[in-house]
């Protein structure tokens, strides 16, 4: 089974994260960047697919350069191999570019399942495995709590907030997932040392036959106008328990939707 | 050519040990230290990510690393917390080592994938109730019967040695006489459960409360002749040819406690507040933990210089003592210096802090007190 496992670095979420000026993009450099926490999860179950069935598991990223460490750590994890999508002109680019140059990268290899995490902390659209669905011409099974393969078939739980739904479809299919469906390996030593000798592919625009000028901000489909800083946290609401805090404390849990 | 950056892999393992300790040991060793309990499931999880394999090759089921990656762990365990790191040192130096250096074949093939593994630990039977490391104090005596060896006597403060993980312990004892007179010593490699071998309870510990320290007895314990470690006679020989390397990892060790107290200690100062400001405005705490800094960089720097002269095969006696010793004062002041930014939350056990100061003391003491790395120092210059 050859699995690809959609993989994006981002700035860490832990960490506090800015929006550059000059054009309203994230700001990358400089900030302490990751491997966006929800991929994480859809490596792993890439990993443990690969357990019980065989295959190859292979790491697809689009990114600057930098993106690189991102690769290494989920071949130091234990993915076999990994493609990487380099090329200046992607700067800024929308969800909807970013997914014809991933279907593009996708068409040039051999895959039964695509995992990807159900969403990124950066830009949180949450589409690609929908707009990837669309591209390629095969079934989506989004925001999975639980993955079997049987014969052919995905079957996922998907998550909601009332519970979950039994969906499946016949593979080759896109699987999303959340940070429900499994615990992710820490690499070990002998994953890092061997993450270096794993190949990985870079591809340009012109690797994929895509026209620059179709890409990047210029062209974006969404453009973020303006933004501005968090506002500052605010006084809280106070109860004055008289008698009644406990009702007073549940009424407004369930205002605020909590409980 | 002058270079101390880690390497891409080292600080890749760096960040993953980090990344380890911040997620699966800080929020849950607080209570095992509390309980005074030995972290079973922790420690299991370390040996998934082939910490206890680190330093050996991968044709004994290690990592394929070697000593210095093994204190860069340690550093990164013990910034968080030193019973578990500890643990690790004892496992890797005092377990599994004797074995690798000096064990035969078949020895290395059975022992070694499980201890690197870290689904066995190893301890290392050295020290005796009556007497410290003084080797001609051993009292221990092991005499060859019907191709067995018979073992009699007891060892004191035996790091892993009652664990639910503890596979066996290599003890020292008395196999004859020298030509010279002299105790002949051996090391001789007993498997946990041999009859005859009494595992005592729990030392009740000042700190490293969570890692498993114990007293054992030998009485009439037999195990098969080619349980030999090495060559009879060069037991304890053997022992003091792997202490230089033991100082590198506690010095490692101590270096991770000192710069945890740098840590919690610029959290602390951030978050707590008084007389309307947070603590760390002021120029007396600024201070405090500007000093307790550069006692930990400078530190580390210190098992940096004696690891790069251990890998180079280069001798580092003189520089393992000088970072065992400074590291070790360094993680003691730092610990006492972070508990007093914490003021009276440093006192209670709750915060970290706590823990360091009660787990930073021992470091002064044990793989050599401070008296004896200054004495090996001034002897290495020709002093006296």
């Amino acid at each position: 089974m050859n699995i690809v496992v959609l993989v994006k670095q981002v700035p860490d979420s832990g960490s506090e994260r800015k929006l550059d000026p000059a054009d309203n993009t994230v700001a990358r450099a400089g900030a302490d960047n990751v491997i966006n926490e929800m991929d994480e999860y859809a490596i792993e179950e890439a990993l443990v697919v690969k357990e019980a069935h065989g295959g190859e598991v292979t790491i697809l990223t689009v990114g600057p350069d930098s993106a690189a460490d991102a690769i290494r750590k989920a071949l130091s994890m234990g993915a076999d191999r990994a493609v990487h999508v380099t090329d200046e002109a992607m700067h800024g680019s929308c969800a909807v570019q970013t997914s014809a140059v991933l279907a593009a990268a996708l068409q040039q290899m051999d895959y039964d399942l695509i995992l990807c995490g159900a969403e990124s902390t950066d830009g949180q659209v949450s589409v690609m495995p929908a707009l990837l669905a669309e591209r390629l011409g095969i079934p989506q099974l989004s925001g999975a709590r639980k993955l079997t393969i049987d014969d052919g078939v995905a079957k996922v739980e998907r998550q909601t907030d009332g519970g979950f739904w039994a969906l499946e479809a016949p593979l080759p299919a896109i699987v999303s997932t959340w940070d429900t469906i499994n615990e992710p390996r820490y690499p070990s030593f002998k994953g890092i040392m061997a993450a270096k000798k794993k190949p990985v592919e870079t591809k340009t625009l012109a690797d994929l036959g895509i026209d620059p000028s179709t890409v990047g901000l210029a062209s974006a489909t969404s453009q973020v106008l303006d933004f501005s800083g968090r506002p500052p946290k605010g006084e809280g609401v106070k109860v004055a328990d008289e008698g009644d805090g406990a009702d007073k404390l549940v009424e407004y849990l369930a205002s605020q939707k909590i409980v | 050519m002058l270079d101390y950056r880690l390497d891409e892999e080292t600080e890749a393992l760096r960040k993953t040990v980090r990344e380890f300790s911040l997620d699966v040991i800080a929020p849950r060793i607080g209570e095992y230290y509390e309980r005074d309990e030995f972290p079973t499931d922790i420690v299991r999880q370390m040996g998934e990510l082939g910490l206890f394999g680190l330093p050996f090759p991968e044709e004994y089921g290690g990592a394929g690393g070697d000593y210095f990656h093994l204190c860069v762990a340690l550093e990164e365990l013990a910034r968080v917390d030193s019973s578990v790191a500890i643990t690790l040192e004892a496992g890797v130096s005092l377990g599994a080592m004797p074995i690798f250096r000096f064990g035969t074949e078949e020895q290395k093939r059975e022992w070694l994938p499980r201890l690197c593994a870290g689904e066995a630990l190893g301890a290392f039977g050295l020290t005796e109730p009556g007497g410290g490391s003084d080797a001609g104090a051993t009292r221990t005596t092991a005499r060859l019967e019907d191709g067995h060896w018979v073992i009699n006597g007891s060892k004191a403060f035996i790091t892993n040695s009652g664990t639910e993980l503890t596979a066996l312990v290599t003890v020292t004892a008395v196999t004859g006489t020298r030509p010279d007179g002299g105790k002949e010593i051996s090391a001789i490699l007993v498997p946990a459960g041999t009859p005859g071998l009494t595992v005592g309870q729990r030392y009740s510990k000042v700190g490293w409360n969570a890692s498993d320290t114990r007293e054992l007895s030998f009485s009439d314990v037999r195990v098969p002749e080619e349980n030999l470690v090495g060559e009879r006679g060069r037991g304890y020989a053997q022992f003091l040819s792997i202490l230089d390397e033991g100082r590198v990892a506690i010095s490692a060790l101590a270096v991770g406690l000192a710069q945890g107290c740098v840590d919690e200690s610029v959290k602390y100062a951030a978050q707590r507040e008084a007389f309307g400001q947070p603590i760390g405005r002021n120029q007396a705490v600024q201070f405090m933990i500007a000093d307790m800094e550069v006692r930990a960089s400078t530190a580390r720097l210190a098992y940096y210089r004696a690891a790069e002269k251990m890998l180079r095969g280069e001798p580092f006696k003189r520089e393992a003592a000088i970072a065992k010793l400074y590291s070790s004062e360094c993680a003691v002041d730092n610990a006492r210096a972070a508990t007093q930014v914490h003021g009276g939350y440093g006192f209670m056990n709750e915060f970290p802090v706590g823990r360091f100061y009660r787990d930073a003391k021992i470091l002064e003491i044990g793989e050599g007190t401070s008296e004896v790395q200054r004495m090996l120092i001034a002897r290495d210059l020709g002093v006296g």
